[in-house]
């Protein structure tokens, strides 16, 4: 009885949320970028939330109560194509969602470590829905650092904990990277090769525990019922320094006429989801495409000879704007020349009603991370681990 | 040239010698037991450097000078090592540096601390990490940063 009924309110639910979305499978496209489709949701680079974050792409997403018309849109998610699952602050969320609990009873929390902070805060599980695509009982992080107070390994990483719209700068991170969950099969093991990032949080106190794949939060988009591949990010050009600029986000690769690869060059990555580029004679085998990282991140100042800003701390800043070259290699051998340019941080930040830089850069790790300047002017197609595409399985990046 | 230089050998060296960052080769022991991991020790010129494979898949490589002194350690693997364990000292210096350095209007990046007595570089994504921690005042003579690795 009572999951007919809870199956009977998905069916209501779901027609009164799809009736006014249905636009047929016809699909447009303006300038190169799908302005429609039920695969499409638009994106927008602008300041976010807070209106000051510089160069974040931001996307709305609607959670529901499992199987309810309980619902919330969340405007403002940070696009995440560093990482996959879907991330919200607690303080954006008015509807309140089902804990997971683990094998002994207990909620289940996580610890996500990105580079220079922490994702801390319970599992909850939603429905949800972006543009057309829809996703059922679906696993995603709550960020809060007072539910459960910080494990001991989380605060071992040594970096800050980002729980609050001011912190993160956005209401969420949408991460629909080239992996399937956050984690993968390392964090289903018990013992020592569990890396610690799923815990079970008894009222004593919060220990590592082993989750299985299917219990991980997940790229949100694998669990999409259709268009499940993988994703397009279509950004226009940018010339300059600009308050803001509109893009979409298309579901699915192969799968409608408006998310077909055409042209693009399939680069496929290793294991870590990594290609090699090559700049000036010397490869980087650890290098990536990123939506989340808000410039072109590469080498350190010492190894380009390229000062760091004095103010603006982990940009480069250079006494006039350098053009400069790299070379994507995937593991496939595909390659092809990344030509990009990179200016003053400290000048692009001077003014503060600009919040789209196509210059910006700074030093990083001995590798290029391929931030979101790489985005303006580009489709970038990234197909999920294990998904079959048009142009062979997932992981890959094309552009 | 200088690769030349650093003949790299493999030697017997003992578990205990493990260090963090700044400590001596006796100080702690306690690196490769916390980790659980493998380990490889290789000498060049200029250092001996202390190769542990966690279980977790992440490798940390600790850099010691012949006076004894772990001035560099470096990290490469799905996930970051246990940061208290690795930097001693240095781990609160490195919180501070983290947390002044996250805020929106300059997003999210690379970690890239430059302080006049620790260095810190760390990039890449979740499931891909890599990282150096050196002390700059401790580089022995001829060394330079972009080897710790």
């Amino acid at each position: 009885m009572t999951s007919l009924r809870r199956l009977l309110a998905l069916a209501m639910c779901g027609f009164c949320l799809w009736a006014g979305g249905c636009g047929g499978a016809s699909s447009g496209k303006s300038g190169g970028i799908a302005t429609s489709g039920k695969n499409v949701v638009p994106i927008s680079v602008n300041g976010g939330p807070e209106g000051n974050y510089a160069n974040g792409v931001f996307a709305s997403v609607t959670l529901c109560v499992p199987g309810s018309c309980n619902c919330q849109t969340v405007t403002n998610v940070l696009v995440d194509t560093g990482s996959s699952g879907l991330r919200i602050v607690s303080s954006a969320l008015t509807i309140s969602l089902p804990q997971q609990n683990g094998a002994t009873g207990h909620p289940v929390v996580e610890c996500l470590p990105f580079l220079s902070a922490v994702t801390w805060g319970p599992v909850q599980t939603a429905d949800i829905q972006m543009g057309g695509e829809k996703a059922s009982s679906v696993s995603i992080q709550v960020l809060s650092d007072t539910a459960f107070p910080i494990a001991s390994g989380c605060k071992n990483m040594g970096l800050p904990s980002q729980d609050t719209v001011q912190a993160l700068g956005a209401n969420g991170i949408l991460g629909i990277g080239l992996f399937a969950q956050d984690c993968g099969p390392v964090c289903t093991q018990t013992g020592s090769s569990n890396p610690g990032l799923y815990y079970e949080c008894p009222s004593s106190g919060c220990q590592v525990t082993a989750e299985s794949l299917s219990l991980q939060v997940p790229n949100p988009v694998a669990m999409f019922a259709a268009d499940n591949n993988g994703v397009i990010i279509e950004l226009p050009a940018v010339s300059g320094p600009q308050p803001s600029a509109s893009g979409s986000l298309v579901f699915g690769i192969g799968t409608h006429s408006n998310n077909g690869l055409g042209g693009a060059t399939v680069y496929t990555v290793d294991a870590s989801g990594d290609l090699t580029t090559t700049y000036k004679g010397k490869s980087y085998p650890n290098s990536f495409v990123d939506s989340g990282s808000n410039g072109y991140f590469f080498l350190t100042s010492s190894a380009t000879g390229i000062p760091s800003c004095s103010s603006a701390t982990g940009f480069y800043c250079p006494s006039s704007k350098q053009s400069l070259s790299a070379t994507n290699q995937g593991s496939n051998g595909a390659s092809g020349t990344v030509n990009f340019s990179l200016a003053n941080a400290e000048s692009l930040f001077a003014n503060q009603a600009d919040f789209v830089f196509n210059n910006l850069g700074g030093p990083g790790h001995d590798s290029f991370d391929w931030g979101l300047p790489f985005f303006f002017g580009r489709n970038v197609f990234i197909a999920i681990e294990g998904r079959s595409t048009p142009a062979g399985t997932g992981p890959y990046w094309a552009y | 040239m200088l690769a030349l230089c650093f003949m790299f050998g493999v030697l017997a060296i003992p578990a205990h010698v493990f260090a963090v960052l700044g400590g001596d080769t006796n100080s702690v022991q306690a690196d490769q037991v916390h980790m659980q991991g493998s380990l490889r020790s290789t000498r060049a010129q200029a250092y001996t450097v202390h190769e542990i494979q966690a279980a977790t898949g992440t490798t940390v490589r600790e850099y010691i000078s012949p006076s004894g002194t772990v001035f560099a350690v470096a990290w490469k693997g799905p996930w970051p090592p246990d940061m208290r364990q690795l930097l001693g000292e240095y781990f609160d210096q490195y919180t501070q540096a983290a947390e002044v350095q996250s805020n929106a209007r300059t997003g999210r990046r690379p970690l890239y601390i430059e302080l006049p007595g620790l260095v810190v570089h760390v990039g890449g994504h979740p499931r891909s990490f890599a990282g150096t921690a050196y002390l700059p005042d401790r580089l022995p003579h001829g060394v330079s940063a972009e080897e710790l690795r």
